[in-house]
């Protein structure tokens, strides 16, 4: 080793003897594992929550300009593509609020085993799709009541 | 290079004077802790945000105007988007740090603070010009 660089990748290990420390990780020779899906899908996730959180202003704006600026909104909002989008907000929030809570656990130093890691990766996908499914079957259920009274009383 | 022989250092540098002159690191655990409080007060926020949302689901202009000029609703609605765009801000920082090196990364850093004050200012502006507007019940 000529460059000093390499030194900082010198490790010892417990019984004394040196080793070389992993460098970044390198997807192409690493096996698929659950855990650096979720852990990148938390990253996505967190990019796709701010994208939708964006467009959640421009409704709010519109809300805030009157009633010809929310019906451009709402035809968005009840276009299939549009439901999809929303859809695909709520999937992104809701996962990146399930893998925030696990971040605060490992921050706190709970559940940060290797073994518990692995334990919890299922865990936090079935609670994501679960939570996703009852929220979209929630909002899209309340909406269609409330056009369903308004056709009727009008 | 050989990753299975063991290594041995030939550089005859101590610990200190190898980490000298490699620079600090400045900041990070300040970013790193405003990062997890702004998550920790986001729980409870998103809560709300999610009553809120199944409460106006498929509302018309209307319901949003008078919801939104509740006091309460207005303050909670507040401190959501000032939250979400701060930790937006903070997280997407991170992705910037991580794959933008080089000279991109100050205009970067820089265009991603001002989208994320924008962004915030006009969330908050909608909300006040909501939370604001004349009542529609006390005309009536």
């Amino acid at each position: 080793m000529q460059d000093v660089r390499d030194a900082l990748y010198i490790g010892h290990r417990s019984d004394g003897t040196l080793t070389r420390r992993p460098m970044s990780p390198h997807l192409q020779v690493y096996r698929f594992r659950l855990s650096m899906f979720l852990s990148i899908a938390n990253r996505a996730a967190g990019v796709a929550a701010a994208a939708g959180s964006a467009l959640g202003v421009c409704w709010l704006n519109a809300a805030s300009k009157g009633p010809e600026s929310f019906k451009k909104v709402q035809k968005v909002t009840r276009n299939p593509l549009g439901k999809l989008a929303l859809a695909g907000w709520t999937l992104a929030l809701v996962y990146h609020f399930v893998a925030g809570l696990r971040h605060l656990a490992w921050d706190a130093g709970y559940r940060f085993e290797k073994k518990e890691i692995n334990e919890d990766g299922p865990v936090a996908v079935g609670v994501t799709v679960g939570a996703t499914l009852v929220l979209l079957a929630s909002i899209f259920g309340v909406a269609a009541c409330r056009s369903r009274k308004k056709k009727k009383a009008s | 290079m050989n990753a299975s022989h063991t290594p041995r250092i030939d550089v005859m540098r101590s610990q200190l004077a190898r980490a000298r002159g490699l620079g600090s690191a400045k900041t990070g655990v300040d970013h790193w802790w405003l990062e997890r409080m702004s998550a920790v007060a986001l729980v409870p926020l998103s809560g709300w945000f999610v009553l809120q949302v199944l409460r106006l689901a498929g509302a018309e202009q209307q319901d949003v105007v008078e919801w939104g000029g509740k006091p309460a609703n207005a303050s909670m609605l507040l401190a959501l988007m000032v939250l979400t765009f701060y930790h937006m801000q903070l997280g997407l920082q991170v992705i910037i740090d991580d794959y933008v090196h080089g000279k991109a990364h100050l205009p970067a850093s820089l265009l991603l603070k001002g989208a994320a004050l924008l962004i915030g200012l006009f969330a908050v502006i909608a909300v006040l010009k909501l939370a604001l507007a004349p009542s529609t019940k006390a005309g009536a």
